[in-house]
């Protein structure tokens, strides 16, 4: 067998929410992914927040693209339908989902290398477009997938396992998002699941597209070549261990700190990053003061995090687009075709 | 003076009007067809135009034909030369006896015309010039002048185009009189000044019928409408983009709720191919019925969720109106050369369902019984129309559409079904048809979700790299795909008069050119059977029809001949059998070629004793 099904007996005493589901209830199959995958951490932080909101897991559709990251649909909700589809094009199949069905919750879950590469116009395209759509980058900069190759958002400067420096400049998502009009717009830590839950909650109540960068740290590939503690190496140096047993014991990394302060944080390779968390009196919609911002802390070398931009009165996709209240996918022949009637008629004018 | 006899033809020769592009002469020419249509008289026209949008030649034929022949004919009787730059090629195109029609305002040297011709000038440009002082008046009028002086030369009742006219500018009162006004300026000219009418003409008949003037583009969108087509995603592409264009106006008029005035569509243009056909299959994977439509660069970018759409199982209708490659080849130009490339698209092993309409009224059935294909097959269909239906008009049958008709939307699992027990494995064939059952997104709260990978899976959709689980998915879909063939439009058999051991196949657009050759070849003392096949997989009659004939012909429009190596392919035939007819220089086949083509092979054959030869 090559998935992991998760046993289904439940502690009688789970607390429930509103709807009266348990947290099982928002799990989905075990996850595959390198114990210690920042991923594992986001996808804990969308069952908390799809928990708290009392969703229906059934009206949520989980769509994604290619990579470790976009494995993680499987791994959460497990009684809502999932679509992992090509590499980079999650958002066309999320949005002509959208339009089939403007009644289901949709969540986009994407990696730095699905997003910002290969899929970087996709990205940007249902961003424009305001598709209804809480839009995931679970972003490690590297291409954790084909085993650790420099994604777009990896810094310039930054060396790869195998010591290779990037001399590519980094695309920044969430300076692209804002700028490309969307309606919400957050960044935060996989670690930091208090305040990435209700980041999750906000974006999935938010109508129109938002859209959420999520750092996310990679166990196996972001660690720099010659280290003693890399994957490869151990694996050379110890035949009897496998990939899973190497990387367990490695706990994800977990931040709380306080709004307005900065916090580094230790990557599982040693390497560093500052995250500095917006104040409590930010200004969230002035989407020119948080492009500013963006860049003036990006300047001094900080990752901002939080809810950087949000226009509560956004419009979606569906309104642009003047579409009717019924999903058009419950809609028949009796009130799609015109007929034949009509159709003599347009014979008619056809002469 | 002429040293050939005028042609002289009543209702059966053929116009070309060679202009330039932006000149606003293809109004002008396109009331020429309609006018004649009006006569009562079958006419088959094309535009051949250029992949520019301003100054590069372009030109219009109306094949006037009382018989019915929608086919290119081939040759020019009456050449309207309105392009200077493309003058020598357009005089020298001019059948021996025919006409050459010219703007005569400044007079051109005797070298320039040949002497088995008749010239007729008209000095249209002195006589627009001392009418209208406005520029863009002088052009347009031009136009409309000696579209006047035509209809005097060729003996067509002005009335019939008052008429056209009229409808035209309905509600505008000050250009419709302005535009009988000019066309009287060149014909009360023609009347004065000319023999006229010359031995072209036009005569009143009753061979049109009831039948309908249209674009195959805009017959295969409505075709979309009536199918119950709700999403539309698309990248614009000559010669695909007025079926999406179409579509879009279409739904305006007939798709609004009249309560709400809300739209029960939704059309997007994409970003490019990837996004639309993305969008497609995410809407489709949802429920609704979406399509795309596209030509050959449009594809080859789609291919890689063509796959998906293979494998996962997601319905989705593609309209490839096909044009001249490869690569960008020439846009503007008609071939039928995206066979194997549709057939066999994306990387692995797939085979795709092909639809391939003969014509408008066609287009708009497959275009509807496409989604009905899509939905109840669950994987791609190709619609695979060409720049010559997609682009030009044709005369065919009404457009017919039963009320009773309900849309077949394949095997759904609902939540009643899901409720009773029903075992549901998404890739599980309970039918042994091959066709799985599918659930819709948000379905049940416990039951029937699933996870759609284009992942190797079970039959309960479980991720799996098992080879035998693997191989057993692969062999289900190969089962599908044995399903399809009787779900697809059966080819059509004519037999010819008397017993024969050769057969022809053809399909798409050739169909009228392929009608008209039998006629020619049959004069040539050809006799063969033939067959149009109307979709891919094969039905079972191909094989039959193979087996009959010693040789078969199977004509087409592009260099390698696609479809033969798809029968070849497909039916296990030794190719020596099946003799390739190709024609790809981007023109319409025409009938002229294909019996010539054929039948100096079957006079090579020494099949039947050598007759004498009409061609
Ligand atoms: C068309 C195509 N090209 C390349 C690949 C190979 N591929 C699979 S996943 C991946 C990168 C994934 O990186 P990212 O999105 O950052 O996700 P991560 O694995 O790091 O979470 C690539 C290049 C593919 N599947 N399809
Ligand atoms: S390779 Fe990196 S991104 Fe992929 S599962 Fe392992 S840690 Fe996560």
């Amino acid at each position: 067998m090559t998935y992991i099904a998760k046993p289904k007996f439940h502690h009688p005493g789970l607390k429930k929410n509103e709807l009266g589901y348990t947290h099982r209830d928002y799990e989905g199959k075990i996850s595959t992914l390198c114990a210690g995958c920042g991923h594992d951490s986001i996808t804990a932080s969308i069952i908390e927040a799809c928990y708290e909101l009392s969703i229906e897991p059934h009206r949520v559709a989980k769509i994604s693209g290619i990579g470790c990251s976009s494995k993680t649909p499987d791994y959460f909700l497990g009684n809502s339908h999932g679509f992992n589809s090509v590499h980079g094009r999650m958002p066309s199949v999320l949005t002509g989902a959208n339009l089939a069905n403007r009644d289901l919750i949709y969540l986009g879950v994407s990696g730095d290398g699905d997003s910002a590469s290969i899929g970087f116009g996709q990205f940007a395209h249902s961003i424009r477009r305001g598709v209804n759509m809480t839009y995931i980058v679970e972003n490690n900069g590297v291409y954790g997938l084909t085993k650790g190759q420099f994604s777009a958002t990896a810094d310039r400067g930054s060396k790869s396992k195998k010591g290779v420096t990037n001399t590519d400049n980094a695309i920044d998502l969430v300076a692209i998002a804002l700028q490309l009009g969307a309606t919400f717009v957050a960044r935060s830590f996989s670690g930091d699941k208090s305040q990435l839950v209700p980041l999750i909650a906000a974006a999935i109540g938010h109508k129109g597209a938002s859209f959420i960068d999520v750092i996310s740290p990679c166990i196996a590939f972001n660690n720099h070549a010659g280290s003693t503690k890399s994957f490869d190496y151990v694996r050379e140096h110890n035949d009897a261990v496998n990939r899973l047993d190497v990387l367990v014991g490695r706990d994800p990394i977990a931040v709380d700190y306080a709004p307005g302060t900065v916090q580094v944080v230790e990557q599982h390779d040693g390497s560093k990053i500052a995250l500095r968390k917006i104040d409590a009196d930010y200004d969230p919609h002035d989407r020119l003061g948080a492009q500013t911002f963006l860049a003036k802390h990006a300047a001094k070398g900080q990752i901002v995090t939080g809810l950087l931009y949000v226009d509560p009165d956004a419009e979606d996709l569906h309104e642009h687009l003047n579409t009717i209240e019924t999903p058009l996918n419950t809609l028949e022949a009796d009130t799609l075709c015109p007929g034949s009637a009509v159709l003599d008629k347009i014979n008619a004018s056809l002469r | 003076m002429s040293d050939k006899k005028p042609i002289s033809s009543v209702n059966d020769f053929v116009v070309r009007f060679a202009n330039v592009n932006g000149s606003g002469s293809a109004s002008a020419n396109e009331m020429f067809a309609r006018a004649i249509l009006r006569h009562g008289v079958p006419v088959s026209p094309r535009n051949i135009f250029p992949s520019n949008i301003q100054g590069l030649p372009t030109w219009y034929e109306v094949r006037v034909t009382e018989d019915g022949h929608l086919g290119a004919r081939g040759g020019v009787d009456m050449m309207v030369a309105m392009n200077p730059q493309t003058w020598d090629k357009d005089v020298a195109g001019i059948e021996p006896g025919g006409y050459l029609f010219y703007d005569s305002t400044k007079p051109m040297p005797s070298t320039k015309f040949r002497d088995d011709i008749t010239v007729i000038g008209v000095p249209l440009t002195a006589i627009t010039n001392s009418t209208y002082t406005d520029p863009r008046q002088r052009q347009l009028f031009k136009n409309i002048i000696y579209l006047g002086a035509l209809s005097a030369l060729l003996d067509m009742d002005p009335k019939l185009i008052e008429q056209l006219i009229g409808e035209q500018y309905k509600s505008k009162e000050k250009l419709l009189s302005s535009n009988v006004h000019a066309l009287h300026l060149g014909r009360d000219w023609a009347l004065q000044n000319l023999k006229c009418p010359i031995g072209l003409r036009v005569k009143k008949s009753d061979k049109v019928g009831d039948r309908i003037f249209i674009e195959g583009n805009s017959a295969a969108a409505l075709g979309a409408v009536y199918g119950g087509a709700t999403v539309c995603a698309w990248y614009p592409i000559t010669p695909s983009s007025s079926v999406a264009e179409a579509f879009t106006a279409h739904c305006q008029k007939y798709r609004h709720d009249p309560e709400t005035g809300k739209a029960k569509y939704a059309i997007v243009q994409g970003e490019d191919e990837l996004a639309s056909i993305g969008i497609v299959i995410g809407a489709s994977w949802n429920g609704a019925r979406a399509f795309t439509a596209t030509s050959g660069p449009g594809i080859s970018l789609m291919t890689e969720f063509i796959g998906l759409s293979y494998f996962a199982e997601i319905p989705a209708v593609i309209m490839n109106i096909q044009r001249a490659g490869p690569s960008t080849g020439m846009p503007t130009r008609t071939q039928q050369c995206d066979i194997i490339a549709c057939a066999y698209a994306s990387h692995g092993d797939t085979k795709h369902v092909l639809l391939f309409p003969e014509d408008p009224a066609e287009a708009f059935e497959f275009a509807a019984a496409a989604f009905d294909l899509a939905e109840r097959l669950q994987t791609t269909i190709f619609l695979m129309l060409d720049l010559d239906i997609g682009m030009n008009h044709r005369l065919c049958r009404p457009l017919k559409w039963d009320d009773a008709r309900q849309y077949d939307r394949g095997k759904i699992m609902t939540a009643e079904m899901l409720e009773e027990g029903r075992d549901f494995g998404r890739y599980l064939d309970v039918d042994g048809d091959g066709i799985p059952y599918r659930t819709y997104p948000g379905t049940h709260p416990t039951k029937g979700s699933y996870f759609t990978r284009g992942t190797s899976r079970d039959r309960y959709a479980r991720y799996s790299e098992e080879g035998t689980v693997y191989a057993d998915n692969m062999q289900r879909l190969v089962r599908k795909f044995e399903t399809a063939q009787d779900l697809v439009p059966r080819p059509l058999q004519a037999n010819a008069e008397r017993p024969t051991k050769y057969g022809v196949i053809y399909f798409g657009s050739t169909s009228p050119a392929m009608d008209e050759a039998i006629g020619l070849l049959e004069t040539r003392g050809h006799q063969l059977d033939r067959l149009r096949i109307r979709a891919f997989p094969f039905h079972s009659s191909v094989a039959s029809f193979l087996a009959e004939h010693d040789f078969v012909y199977v004509v087409e429009q592009n260099r390698d001949s696609q479809l033969r190596q798809l029968i070849v392919n497909e039916n296990g035939i030794d190719p020596v059998r099946l003799v390739p007819i190709v024609h790809y220089d981007g023109s319409p086949i025409t009938a002229r070629y294909i019996a010539k083509a054929i039948g100096d092979h079957q006079d090579h054959l020494k099949v039947t004793p050598l007759r004498k030869a009409v061609s």
